[in-house]
């Protein structure tokens, strides 16, 4: 990756900015069980964190921890320079939505929005004005009388996220905020969240499942797995550098090769696979020792497919088509090779099929290649 | 295309179970109708058998007059000389308890005690019933049992017990006496205080059974939620913890204060003939004085007592989350 964007949006790469966010060693367990293990990290002012982890690693637990309804085991968590060991929920920086929403049932939605902002002592006034304003975003202005139990799971949501919003933190954690909202209204509260970001410079912690949301929304994303961090840097990094099979496995689709390095040198890499006899050819040097077990993974939209062998020998792949998923924009080809392995190939469809015929038919050879720079080259 | 007749379709072995089956399935369907409204009529029975009929029997005492008989009451309906039923209601009975001042007196006195206990059951059973919610399983399990132990043993004996513990020669004074802090026995029994020990003893597990049920649903995220928005914990207190326990507390507090009100045992052994309350009059009038109407319609005035305030709230409460939104 190149470092080409502005310095001042991009804090942690600047090693003089202070983290807004400061947590080091962090660990959390419940009896024996480590739900959150030794973990590092650094959040910088209005940056849009993502936590993105499978069901179990820690994420809830973690964002509580910020919270401060969990104590960590070990560790520290400081927030705006404050060490927050001490500080009880009621005093930090911080509001949190739910996994679990936490609607007050006895209120109305109105009377939840407000509550946090009734605690500040705001003006009647001012706390309707504001509760109208949020109520407005979330497209819940007509619904400001009922009760959490008259309402839709996504309904309920927006409830959970106008309540937390509304008191405009320093820190805003959100647990998996959008899960239930249509697609429309998602994207539609992901802007605003965008939105929010920018005219406030609230910084957000978000745990989603959803990698594509994380994607979208996030400056940086960590990818946590059994109470760790595998890897933490922007989507881009996340995607086209992922640091672990596991990594490369979670975000997006992506084909592997198992195989051991034949040619190590500085500027280029040379892959014998273990099960295909196939050869990869990478341009650039890797940490790697002669004959030592590596997996070589490229995404199935860097792959090109043809009917005739491309002219550049390296990377080169020979297959028979075995299923083609036609998306519109796009055509996923999964090509069987001849060892058996399925390897999935994303072609984007730049003329209209003639004759409903696609690029290529069902059994038919083709060929598979790509750039040397295309692939990644992963050591666990 | 071969059309057959219906009755030309013969039904294949597959069909014929799917018939018979289908008609089982209705029978018990049938059946299960008729089974659910057997299970709603009997406890409405119940309510009929039990206190309906008992109920309108005292209310016909109530409007007879005293007779010195057996029974020692006059008849309802009675046979004139002439051949012609005739209907006798005698009101006597209820401007005489107005008029007394002992009854009204002592109507005031027994809700005056009954609703302090309650209040005194409440502020010592709330906290019991959070504790327990909030104590690990196995130790919730025992202390439960605690709550239900008492039940165990008959009430009376436990009555007995505490007017062994107040008397002047009580384990209470004999300890307050050897540890110096008096020199004679000071009057625990037989007065206001005995009262108010041996209800609130009696009547706390009633207390702590409906909040401990009603607390049990409590989420507890939602107290995290009133933190996370800057609530400390005395205003979680009273903002969310109060207003969501509200039930248990109506349910624990109504369990308490319409047995106290008519309390007989307590007053009677612990109060002794200091504390006035109705169940005690009660007693009075059917044993001592033999007037069975006056008594009933003692009885009769404290249910509606009792009952009136209660329905009154029940149809405030129902207006409320009708058109709370
Ligand atoms: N209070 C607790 N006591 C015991 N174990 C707990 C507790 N809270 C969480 N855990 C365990 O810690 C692990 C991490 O839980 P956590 O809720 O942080 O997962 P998560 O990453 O948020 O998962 P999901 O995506 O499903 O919400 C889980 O295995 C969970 O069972
Ligand atoms: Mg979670």
């Amino acid at each position: 990756m190149t470092v080409s964007g502005e310095i001042l949006d991009q804090h942690w790469l600047d090693s003089r900015a202070r983290p807004f966010i400061h947590i080091r060693g962090v660990t959390k367990q419940f009896g024996g069980f480590t739900a959150v293990n030794n973990v590092d990290l650094d959040i910088y002012q209005g940056e849009l964190f993502c936590l993105l982890g499978g069901s179990g690693c820690g994420k809830t637990t973690l964002l509580r921890m910020l919270a401060g309804f969990e104590t960590p085991t070990s560790g520290v968590i400081s927030i705006d320079g404050v060490d927050m060991n001490d500080v009880p929920p009621y005093e930090r920086p911080v509001n949190m939505m739910f996994q679990s929403y936490a609607l007050f049932p006895h209120m109305n939605v109105e009377n939840n929005v407000a509550y946090g902002l009734k605690r500040d002592g705001l003006s009647k006034e001012e706390i309707r004005l504001r509760v109208g304003e949020m109520l407005a975003m979330v497209e819940l202005s007509d619904f400001s009388k009922r009760k959490p139990h008259q309402l839709s799971g996504g309904q309920k949501q927006r409830v959970a996220l106008a309540r937390s919003l509304v008191k405009r933190p320093k820190v805003l954690l959100l647990d998996e905020p959008l899960g239930a909202l249509d697609k429309r209204l998602r994207e539609q509260t992901q802007f605003e969240l965008m939105n929010i970001q920018d005219r406030l410079g609230v910084t957000f912690v978000v745990v989603t499942h959803d990698q594509e949301e994380a994607m979208t929304l996030s400056t940086r994303i960590a990818v946590m797995d059994a109470g760790q961090f595998v890897q933490v840097g922007t989507p881009t990094e996340i995607y086209e550098y992922p640091a672990t099979r596991r990594v490369a496995d979670f975000i997006g689709s992506i084909n592997m090769f198992e195989g051991r390095v034949t040619e190590n040198d500085a500027d280029h890499v040379v892959v014998d696979s273990t099960d295909n006899a196939l050869r990869f050819f990478m341009d650039h040097g890797a940490s790697v020792s002669d004959g030592s077990r590596v997996w070589v993974a490229v995404r199935p939209e860097k792959i090109r497919l043809s009917r005739t062998p491309p002219p550049n020998e390296a990377n080169q792949i020979e297959g028979v088509v075995q299923d083609i998923g036609y998306l519109g924009n796009v055509s996923i080809y999964r090509v069987r090779l001849e060892s058996g392995m399925i390897v999935e190939v994303t072609v984007p469809n730049q003329t209209r099929p003639r004759d409903g015929k696609h690029a290529a038919g069902w059994e038919d050879r083709v060929f598979l290649d790509w750039e040397a720079s295309s692939a990644i080259l992963l050591t666990r | 295309m071969i059309i057959m007749k219906p009755t030309a379709v013969k039904s294949t072995g597959i069909q014929r179970y799917q018939q018979m089956f289908a008609g089982v399935s209705r029978l018990l369907q049938q059946l299960q109708a008729q089974w659910k409204s057997v299970v709603v009529t009997v406890p409405y029975f119940w309510m009929l058998l039990f206190f309906l009929a008992p109920f309108f029997i005292i209310l016909k005492i109530s409007v007879a007059e005293s007779l010195i008989a057996s029974p020692p009451f006059s008849d309802l309906l009675e046979w004139t000389r002439d051949g012609a039923l005739s209907i006798r209601l005698s009101f006597e009975n209820y401007s005489y308890l107005w008029k007394d001042d002992l009854y009204i007196n002592t109507y005031l006195g027994s809700v005056k005690i009954a609703g302090i206990s309650t209040l005194l059951c409440l502020l010592l059973g709330y906290p019991i019933a959070y504790a327990i919610v909030r104590s690990p399983p196995t130790t919730k399990n025992i202390l439960l049992m605690l709550v239900i132990l008492p039940f165990w043993t008959s009430f009376l004996l436990r009555v007995y017990a505490w007017m062994g513990l107040l008397a002047d020669q009580g384990l209470i004074n004999d300890l307050l006496i050897w540890a110096g802090i008096i020199d004679s026995p000071i009057r625990l029994l037989y007065s206001h205080f005995a009262v108010y020990v041996g209800i609130i003893y009696t009547y706390v597990p009633f207390m702590i059974l409906p909040l401990y049920a009603n607390m049990e649903k409590l989420d507890m995220t939602l107290h995290e939620a009133a933190a996370d928005l800057g609530a400390r914990p005395a205003v979680t207190f009273l903002t969310v913890t109060l207003p969501m326990t509200w039930p248990g507390i109506v349910a624990g507090s109504l369990l308490v204060f319409i047995p106290a009100t008519g309390e007989f045992i307590i007053p009677d052994l612990l109060g002794g003939g200091n504390v006035q309350m109705i169940g005690r009059v009660l007693y009075n009038e059917f044993h001592s004085n033999h007037d069975w109407p006056v008594a009933s319609a003692v009885a009769v005035a404290l249910l509606v007592l009792l009952v009136l305030p209660m329905m009154v709230y029940q149809k405030v409460q129902e207006k409320e989350s009708g058109s709370g939104w």
